[in-house]
């Protein structure tokens, strides 16, 4: 039984554009994901797509203003808003993407203790940073002395003394040398092996393929394919959605060709298939209605078209 | 389930309206009370205030709403005439003060850097000393009256706003299209007309909205204080500080009912600022 | 390191200072230009009502005596040099020295206005802070309303209805006075003087409070928004905890500098509640020295006032750069 299971989520959003009119902008719609226990899933789209928003939505943390629809089941039960509550820093931990996300008062060292949930406080947050390389000393300082790769170990630590079994990292990798991004990878395959399940939002499909087991491909506000890391590969045939494929065949070790035309803008998105306009198999069909979600070769897909 | 997270929002959709066009209405609806208090009042002659000896220090009653004093003259009418004073001198000096606001900080903005420091410095003066202190001393060098009130006022409600225009002008001179304005051999004069005077009459007007209950407010505490607005006048600050002698013979309405209606012209006054700078500020579009 | 700390505060003093300086010259010689043109005679406000006993040579004699038969910039010179020397001549009214009215007068206002500085600080903050983490609810409503109306309310008028409340429908204290009329200076009791004080300071911490309420609940907003609570949400806090943890700490630093900025406020809701409640401070002398036309004590307090501003933003400014560990840490690397 998979430990958390997105389905059918929807996220939307009230907002004023000009003057007086008031206008409800769909960021995120039927979306689907599942994560196993002892695995990574990354969910791999281009930057400002809402991937954010899904981490909010399973923790329960959307701003007043948004409209959810969907379930979200956590080991077989539906989470309700305050199942969610309780949850949070025990059971599923996030790992947000910048020190914006740390108190700017508070000593790194104490906001890392505020996360250990049994024992002693600091004793944990000691072995972590030690764990991590980061020094003694990086306990005492504020947010803004923290170097890009301190924080982010920072960040992880939180994650790691909470003892959660679910992780969702959002955008871990970006401005890290190599490095140090190759240990943060390390640890969330460590954290996978340990038996938590890791969910790795991320728009940098190349590091997502070096650890994750499973890519969840993310296309203007819900996933159109869901298939094993194993399938990323040759010339992506044996990917399922055009997207994906296309995604695959854009990096500059493959074909290096870009998508041509760009991603819909969440308040005028297309009424069918959200990818037909820019699909070269797309027909007159996939503009009437937005396909459902299927199982196709051990992987799930969007597409009416997919074989 | 989740579907019921968030029910509360759906709320709103009780009335017809949304909130944008509910402040809207409010907001035309507070400027026609306004409007009519002053020339309400404009159209009272002295008559209604005549000293009349048989009607002397009368509670409040139908025949005089908010009493009478110990001349016998009714206060409704005072108030009323105050109101309507107390607003045309608040406009002058909101008017008077926006003016300043708007060449100060256009000069702070374009004029260099010289320019700049020397009104940041002066600006800096005129929040050095407190403004009602700054007041007495403007309206003592003019010897009071209604010129010195007026000139005071004028002169010390300006600094916040040139600070904001001064900020919005930069801002804007900084914009793309205006360096290609620029690019375009357009004079000066030309973007200034066609570029940053347009872009700035929003900000203008919300300051000017906002800095109007300052100035009522202030203007009938220096005439309480003595050194504003002759006694002859039927100011606000005049009523409430002649009140203060029949205070303690239990005459509470003298003082009650103006100053009452005195707050409910400056909320007047604040709210259609507060609703002007929601409907055009953009940057507050989801309050 | 410390050395080095020090060192950087020392300079940040100086330019402070030296801006206070040239602002502090300015005003003083500003406020000096603006009354010596005023129409209001100095000679007549001195002698008051024996004016018409008075002939011409005395009067002569009188502005000799002054120094107001000089030129003006002589005139400012004169009293420049004197203000240096710490003489901020004789008040016309009082017959005294100006300095040592000043100080007198200030002992009192201080009561006052440190009563209701701290009286508004506290009970606006905590407003603050309860309308923006019940934002929305009734509650929240109420505390806005509140402020709003408050900052709409001119303060001599709430104090003219805590006079009809509390000193003539209820009889709990008296009209007006700092002491009780004809009795010595040394036998006023301490009781004596917190009667005269309640009234003026409730009246003055009932306007404070809607400032920093308003200003704290935006920040406290603000903050909620922010980027860490959101990650501190997501790490289980909630409620007072989150509060205590990241709220407080975030919005004290800002709520305290603004009380310290607003001492120019303070010090004119002072000179209305002074006049009202008849309580010999600060505020009640500058009306006086105003209406009467007493040049000396009017630009003493003028300076006087001006130093009081100066030392709340400096006190402001100060709190930053020590307190805040974004500004302090960062000087120490």
């Amino acid at each position: 039984m998979p430990i958390l299971e997105v389905e059918n989520l929807s996220i939307s959003f009230n907002q004023y554009t000009a003057g007086l009119k008031r206008k409800n902008i769909q960021v995120i719609s039927s979306l689907h994901v599942t994560l196993e226990a002892g695995e990574i899933l990354a969910v791999v789209g281009a930057s400002g797509s809402g991937k954010s928003l899904l981490a909010h939505a399973i923790l329960g943390i959307l701003p007043d203003n948004a409209l959810v629809s969907g379930t979200i089941k956590y080991n077989g039960e539906l989470l309700t808003p305050s199942t969610q509550a309780s949850l949070r820093g025990k059971e599923i931990a996030l790992i947000p993407q910048s020190t914006n996300y740390l108190d700017p008062l508070m000593r790194v060292g104490n906001q890392v203790r505020t996360s250990v949930q049994t024992g002693d406080a600091t004793l944990a947050q000691r072995a972590v940073f030690k764990r991590l390389h980061l020094q003694q000393t990086v306990e005492k300082m504020y947010p803004f002395q923290l170097s890009g790769g301190m924080a982010r170990r920072a960040l992880l630590s939180t994650a790691i003394v909470s003892d959660a079994k679910v992780i969702i990292a959002d955008e871990p990798t970006p401005g890290l040398d190599p490095v140090v991004m190759k240990e943060a990878l390390n640890n969330f395959r460590e954290f996978a092996d340990n038996g938590c399940a890791v969910m790795l939002i991320t728009h940098d499909i190349e590091s997502a393929l070096m650890i994750a087991d499973k890519i969840a491909v993310f296309y203007a506000g819900t996933t159109v394919e869901l298939a094993p890391v194993e399938d990323f590969t040759g010339n992506g045939e044996a990917l399922r959605h055009p997207y994906s494929k296309a995604l695959w065949r854009a990096l500059p070790q493959n074909d290096f060709t870009p998508i041509p035309g760009s991603q819909p803008h969440p308040s005028d998105l297309p009424t069918g298939c959200l990818f037909a306009p820019r699909c070269t198999m797309a027909t007159s069909a996939c503009s009437e209605e937005q396909p459902d979600m299927r199982n196709i070769r051990n992987g799930m897909v969007r597409c009416m078209h997919a074989t | 389930m989740i579907q019921n997270l968030h029910v509360r929002k759906k709320e709103e959709n009780r009335f017809s309206l949304n909130r944008r066009q509910r402040k809207l209405v409010t907001s035309i609806v507070a400027a026609i009370v306004l409007l009519g208090v002053v020339v309400v009042g404009a159209l009272l002659d002295e008559e209604r205030i005549a000293t009349n000896l048989i009607a002397r220090n009368l509670a409040p009653s139908f025949d005089h709403l908010f009493g009478t004093d110990w001349l016998g003259r009714d206060m409704f009418a005072r108030t009323i005439m105050g109101l309507s004073l107390s607003v045309k001198v608040g406009l002058i000096g909101a008017i008077g003060s926006t003016s300043i606001a708007l060449i100060l900080g256009m000069a702070a903005a374009t004029m260099g850097r010289v320019a700049d420091r020397l009104i940041s410095w002066l600006i800096d003066l005129f929040l050095s000393v407190p403004h009602l202190v700054t007041l007495i001393l403007i309206a003592f060098t003019l010897g009071g009256g209604f010129k010195g009130i007026v000139i005071g006022l004028v002169l010390t409600h300006w600094p916040s706003l040139a600070r904001v225009i001064r900020a919005e002008v930069m801002q804007i001179r900084s914009a793309e299209y205006v360096q290609i304005s620029k690019q375009l051999g357009k004079s000066k004069g030309w973007i200034a007309v066609h570029h940053i005077l347009p872009h700035l009459t929003p900000q203008i007007l919300i300051g000017f909205m906002l800095m109007f209950p300052h100035v009522i407010l202030h203007e009938s505490a220096v005439t309480f204080i003595g050194l504003g607005l002759s006694p002859h006048e039927p100011a606000i600050g005049i009523i409430l500080s002649e009140s203060m002698k029949y205070l303690s013979a239990g005459m509470w309405w003298l003082a009650f009912y103006p100053g009452l209606c005195l707050l409910m012209i400056v909320q007047t006054f604040d709210r259609i600022g507060e609703n002007l700078r929601l409907l055009l500020d953009p940057s507050k579009s989801n309050d | 390191m410390r050395k080095m700390l020090l060192g950087k505060l020392g300079i940040f003093l100086l330019l402070k200072g030296l801006r206070m300086l040239t602002l502090l010259i300015a005003i003083c010689f500003i406020s000096f230009l603006l009354v010596k043109n005023s129409p209001i005679d100095p000679i007549q406000a001195y002698i008051g009502a024996d004016m018409l006993k008075v002939g011409p040579e005395q009067r002569e004699k009188i502005a000799e005596y002054w120094g107001l038969d000089q030129p003006v910039m002589v005139q400012f010179l004169n009293w420049g040099s004197a203000l240096l020397a710490g003489d901020l001549g004789t008040s016309m009214i009082f017959r005294r020295p100006v300095a040592e009215i000043i100080g007198e007068r200030f002992v009192n206002s201080l009561i006052l206005m440190v009563t209701a500085w701290v009286l508004s600080g506290v009970i606006g903050f905590v407003m603050g802070v309860v309308s923006a983490m019940k934002k929305d609810s009734w509650i929240d409503r109420l505390i806005k309303w509140y402020c709003y109306t408050l900052a709409s309310t001119p303060t001599f008028w709430l104090g003219l209805l805590m006079l009809i409340v509390f000193a003539v429908w209820l009889g709990w204290f008296p009209i007006g006075l700092g002491v009780p009329a004809g009795v010595l200076a040394a036998d006023v009791t301490i009781a004596d003087r917190i009667e005269h004080l309640i009234l003026p300071a409730i009246t003055l911490s009932i306007i404070g409070v809607a400032n920093v309420a308003l200003h704290t609940r935006q920040k406290l907003i603000d903050v909620l928004a922010s980027d860490y609570v959101l990650f501190a949400r997501a790490r289980g806090e909630r409620g007072f905890i989150l509060f205590w943890r990241h709220g407080l700490r975030n919005v004290a630093l800002p709520a305290i500098t603004l009380q310290f900025a607003a001492f120019g406020e303070l010090f004119g809701g002072a000179v209305l509640a002074e006049q009202i409640f008849s309580y010999p401070g600060l505020g009640q002398a500058t009306v006086e020295a105003g209406l009467r036309g007493d040049v000396p004590l009017l630009l003493g307090l003028v300076i006087f006032s001006t130093f009081f501003v100066f030392a709340g933003n400096l006190i402001a400014d100060l709190i930053y750069y020590v307190v805040d560990p974004r500004t302090r840490e960062s000087r120490m690397i």
